[in-house]
């Protein structure tokens, strides 16, 4: 149907590496929003502050410009802090970019999530006498992690779209694997078309995933008929 | 911190007239691929709530392909792929096609539209069904009820999820630059692939934040004068 000229492989390859990149930075990315979202949630003012902040700044710049930034300005900023020279991968880079991009949109999400977990909950838990730290890591975060994973769902499909604008670093994956071969073959309808496929599966594939997701989240509770 | 920001104000003046340029372009991107796309997806939301399968169908097939798959790839098959077709080649169109600013504008607008008719279809799906039902009571037809009843409440429930559209088309017009269009980012990239440094980067930050807090703005200003009913 598509002849990819014998890339095929390639691009399975491409495929791996973008899997990897979007996994990572959702790893990261859920990690820094729940943080995020705990900043902004937080008593302190010098806490909730400067997070706000920097996630409005992150919120209003281009997915593309950020990952641009930090790819050209961490190597040098690193630097300058460590004294030695420090230079970073696209890997790196695009993971570190795309997880400050999916930690500032989910930090959102999470603070919804926390803030929905009804209050006599928390309470009943102050009153068995619980440590704050096992409040939240039983009774808190699983209940805000039930109600933010739609939003986390919808935050990964933006994610899984946006690790192609790596390939604009050279990092190997389905994009820049595309590029290879379309310029190879003189083929790029063929090969953008296969990528557009590889994602559109992906993207479909997520899709029960997380469905299955929130069933797990949600065991145990009394289904609504 | 001041050594920061004196640099980028120094990056900024001296190079003034070529983020103005690039700030030019990234506006025409917007506007104009707002405009199309907002167009196209009224027809693309009341297609997808149609009864009839032969439009809800492929309706549902255009939102799912281009919500399912990266801008980058859209834009790069119409801008590179299409171009390997001698039909193609051959068209009236090609002078346009050839061209990466229609390509960059066509694959946004569709985009959009995708986007932007799930929006609207919530907007249809939220008309209350008494005033549907009052407007057949006194029998209009389809049509008038389309444009008089449904559509001018449709696209004020979705006015405030429009503002969040037109924010994220302001920064999916970001990649006209990888389609050699000199925009906002355009600009950025070129500094730092000339000067090795990221200033550039960081100015046209500063001016797409600004953007964003000033489309806000705007459709504040146009929900208080035409949503202004529906307010808490």
């Amino acid at each position: 149907m598509l002849d990819l000229s014998g890339f095929g492989a390639q691009l399975l390859q491409g495929a791996v590496v973008t899997l990897e990149v979007a996994v990572l930075s959702l790893l990261f990315g859920t990690v820094l929003g729940i943080l995020g979202a705990a900043a902004k949630l937080s008593a302190l003012r010098w806490v909730r502050v400067p997070v706000t902040l920097l996630v409005n700044l992150v919120r209003g710049i281009p997915e593309f410009l950020i990952l641009l930034i930090v790819y050209f300005s961490l190597p040098s900023f690193l630097s300058s802090l460590t004294g030695t020279d420090v230079s970073i991968s696209p890997l790196v880079g695009g993971v570190f970019a795309l997880s400050l991009v999916f930690g500032a949109y989910a930090s959102e999400t999470f603070r919804g999530g926390f803030l929905a977990v009804p209050k006599g909950q928390l309470e009943a838990a102050r009153a068995f006498g619980m440590p704050r730290t096992r409040i939240f890591t039983r009774i808190h975060l699983p209940q805000a992690w039930r109600y933010a994973l739609p939003g986390v769902s919808n935050l990964w499909q933006t994610l899984l779209k946006d690790t192609s604008l790596v390939s604009v670093l050279g990092l190997e994956e389905i994009m820049r694997k595309a590029d290879i071969g379309a310029q190879v073959t003189k083929r790029p309808f063929n090969f953008y078309v296969a990528a557009a496929l590889i994602y559109l599966a992906f993207i479909l594939l997520s899709g029960p995933t997380f469905a299955w997701l929130e069933r797990r989240a949600g065991r145990g509770l009394a289904r609504s008929p | 911190m001041t050594d920061l920001l004196a640099g980028l104000q120094e990056a900024w003046v001296r190079q003034a007239p070529l983020f103005l340029s690039g700030l030019w372009i990234t506006l025409q991107l917007l506007v104009v691929s707002t405009a199309i796309g907002l167009v196209l997806a009224v027809p693309v939301a009341l297609a997808r709530v149609s009864p009839r399968r032969v439009l809800s169908v492929p309706a549902t097939a255009y939102a799912y392909l281009f919500r399912g798959t990266p801008l980058l790839v859209q834009i790069f098959i119409i801008y590179y792929g299409l171009p390997q077709f001698d039909a193609v080649r051959g068209s009236v169109l090609w002078p346009l096609l050839r061209d990466p600013m229609p390509c960059a504008l066509l694959a946004f607008s569709l985009n959009m539209s995708a986007y932007t008719g799930e929006v609207i279809r919530g907007g249809i799906l939220a008309v209350p069904a008494g005033e549907r039902e009052a407007a057949m009571a006194v029998g209009m037809p389809r049509g008038l009820m389309l444009r008089r009843i449904i559509l001018p409440r449709a696209l004020r429930i979705a006015l405030p999820a429009l503002s969040n559209e037109v924010v994220l088309q302001l920064k999916a017009t970001s990649l006209a630059s990888t389609v050699t269009l000199i925009d906002l980012t355009g600009v950025g990239r070129r500094l730092a692939a000339k000067t090795y440094t990221t200033e550039g980067l960081f100015v046209a930050g500063a001016i797409y934040i600004a953007l964003t807090f000033l489309v806000a703005r705007g459709f504040r200003l146009l929900e208080s004068r035409f949503a202004a009913f529906q307010r808490p």
